[in-house]
């Protein structure tokens, strides 16, 4: 398995740069994802969204469907786009450490 | 992830010139962009399936073969010809007439040889003359035969998982050869020595661990019906309320998850659940057996029946009469082709019998499961439902026949009736694109995964080009299909070629135009988008990520 080094913090990723398992979360992560991003400064909105991600999955177990996340946050999703320009997916999802979901999606 | 590159670009390198060397002597290009992950350890081993030991990527030069790999394809492929006369008959009988060649989309799309259907199917024949054949094993090479080394492996793992499964070679294949199931052989000796890939395997595992493919446990389960239940009260006025796991409901409704998980299947749901309102069905939802989808068909006979038997598990376990399913595409190739030798006949069910219409599914006697798109286009037929086209106005609709429902279970005229009664705007794609000759997606049997976004996009091309057509026409905007991994694929697909189109389960539409008892006067489609709204539908960013 590939690994990340950030800041004295080793992470373990999977081929696409997710962390491979939410354990190995934290908020050194957060950061580094937000390079890889390009987002300058994480603000509170950016934060409210991984919170909500991170306690759908604790949960869940699994990412929330979008309009879910959409309706948790009060964010439509073009704002939520605008927070994580990867989108909630690939941005939000993995700066949260949440797995991708797989199958008819 | 690779970055693909842009349509205008990606159009050009369609047009690929034959190669100069035979393809035996080109080896599989592994590089990054141009394989699907393979699967985790933690699936495998949760699948009892074989590992490979350690963790690797179909980029390595050396790939973590077990010791005696050689010995296991050549047994395995021994023991599936003992089993399946379809396979040897299939080994023996092509005489690459070519009528299949420029009939894949992916040939089409990449204009690889590889991907000719005989081709892809020759490197398998070849293995197969060599080890079974008396004219191979004497004269070899010059009758088409080769010896198993780990580059033909390498190249199994890079064609067989280019092809979608979808028959539409075999459409035009003068023997009916079943290409699809040659894949499956292939894919099932690969999985054999645990090389596969984690876009099936981690959705089967997930299916045995919580009951469906994107690992959504019942609780939440739940909590996404009940938030589409505020949803169409919202919209509708009427309050839903589904039970779910109810012993003595009369039907068992089981769909795929990505229906009640991704967009846009989520609407597909909610007309599902108008629809049953509508006509008072006595029906539950199950969270145990809360997959349609069969994930299973993409890797081993053995998986498809071991996925297969949950929903009969509980539809006995519910005492039910009977299973309805809903607008999934592969499903009703696992229900309509393999189900009954695998695990039925399901005799502790009882042959379906529709309770509005009095309809006997004669066709679904024996596995007990009818399609959503008979079921309604029957009560359609028998006029039970109180329609109002007119709220599907502004959309004007092409359907795309999923290659499973049509080609595997003949499919073809109840969901175009169904299109035709709940919507005033319907055109056809060009003939030969359509029907039992209809395009794929371009990322069926397992294949909707990014990292292979160019390869999607390249399959895809002559669906999505078919599209284009009655786009640029007529003023389609809206493509309607019936299968969950379409309803996944075909957004992006449409964003890259024809961004001006949407994409639709087909009862959405019939959840848009039903008039329902009671309901307020409705101003916006399911979708909260104004039912009046004269710009064209489009995709809206909707889609996730």
């Amino acid at each position: 398995m590939a690994t990340v080094e950030y800041e004295g913090n080793t992470f373990n990723v999977d081929e696409d740069g997710f962390i491979d398992s939410f354990d190995g979360w934290t908020k050194e992560w957060v950061q580094y994802v937000k390079l890889q991003e390009g987002i300058d400064e994480l603000n509170e909105e950016h934060w409210m969204v991984i919170n909500v991600l991170q306690d759908y999955y604790k949960k869940n177990g699994i990412a929330p469907m979008v309009r879910i996340l959409s309706k948790l946050t009060k964010f439509k999703l073009k704002h939520i786009y605008e927070l994580f320009p990867s989108g909630p997916g690939k941005g939000a999802c993995k700066m949260a450490g949440l797995p991708k979901p797989t199958g008819c999606v | 992830m690779v970055d693909i590159p842009k349509p205008e670009e990606l159009i050009k390198k369609t047009d690929t010139p034959l190669p100069s060397k035979r393809w035996e002597n080109i080896p599989a290009d592994l590089s990054p962009g141009k394989f699907c992950y393979p699967t985790k350890q933690k699936s495998l081993e949760y699948l009892d399936l074989p590992t490979p030991g350690r963790e690797w990527s179909p980029a390595d030069e050396e790939w973590p073969l077990p010791e005696n790999w050689q010995e296991i394809i050549h047994e395995g492929f021994k023991e599936r010809l003992e089993k399946y006369r379809s396979l040897k008959v299939f080994m023996d009988i092509c005489v690459r007439c070519g009528a299949c060649a420029d009939k894949c989309h992916f040939f089409i799309g990449t204009g690889d040889p590889k991907n000719m259907p005989v081709v892809r199917a020759e490197l398998l024949r070849s293995i197969y003359r060599n080890d079974f054949t008396t004219a191979g094993k004497i004269l070899g090479k010059i009758a088409g035969a080769r010896k198993l080394t780990p580059a033909v492996i390498k190249e199994w793992f890079s064609y067989f998982y280019q092809c979608t499964e979808c028959r539409r070679c075999s459409v035009f294949c003068p023997y009916g050869i079943d290409t699809a199931e040659i894949t499956m052989m292939a894919r099932e000796l690969l999985t054999l020595v645990g090389l596969n890939i984690n876009w099936i395997l981690e959705p089967a595992a997930n299916c045995f661990r919580t009951g469906n493919h994107l690992g959504i446990q019942p609780h939440a389960f739940k909590e996404m019906i009940d938030f589409y239940c505020d949803d169409i009260e919202e919209v509708t006025g009427i309050r839903i309320d589904p039970s779910f796991n109810r012993k003595g409901a009369e039907i068992l409704f089981i769909t795929p998850s990505g229906d009640y998980f991704a967009d846009p299947g989520i609407y597909t749901m909610m007309g599902y659940l108008l629809l049953f309102e509508h006509i008072g069905l006595d029906y539950t939802l199950s969270t145990y057996a809360s997959e349609g989808g069969n994930f299973g068909l993409f890797t081993s006979a053995d998986m498809v029946k071991r996925l297969n038997a949950k929903m009969y598990i509980e539809a006995k376990r519910l005492g039910v009469k009977w299973i309805l399913g809903g607008e999934c595409g592969h499903m009703w190739r696992v229900i309509h082709q393999y189900m009954d030798t695998l695990n039925g006949p399901a005799d502790f069910l009882e042959a379906p019998v529709s309770p509005i219409t009095g309809t006997k599914f004669e066709n679904a006697a024996s596995t007990k499961m009818v399609h959503i798109m008979e079921f309604t286009a029957d009560l359609i037929k028998h006029d039970k439902l109180k329609i109002d086209p007119s709220r599907n106005d502004n959309k004007v609709v092409t359907f795309h026949d999923g290659c499973n429902p049509s080609r595997g279970m003949g499919l073809l005229e109840e969901p175009r009736y169904v299109i035709k009664n709940v919507c005033n705007n319907f055109y056809e794609m060009p003939e030969n694109t359509i029907r039992e000759q209809t395009f794929c997606c371009g990322s069926g049997a397992g294949l909707n995964t990014e990292e292979i976004m160019e390869l999607r996009m390249r399959g895809g091309l002559p669906r999505a080009n078919a599209v284009k057509y009655v786009h640029d026409k007529f003023g389609v905007n809206l493509l309607a299909c019936i299968c969950a991994i379409d309803r996944a694929s075909l957004p992006p697909l449409m964003n890259y070629w024809v961004p001006d189109v949407g994409v639709t389960g087909v009862h959405e539409l019939v959840g848009n135009a039903l008039v329902m008892d009671g309901e307020i006067e409705r101003t916006s489609d399911l979708r909260f988008e104004p039912l009046n709204d004269e710009t064209p539908e489009g995709n809206k960013g909707e889609a996730d990520e």
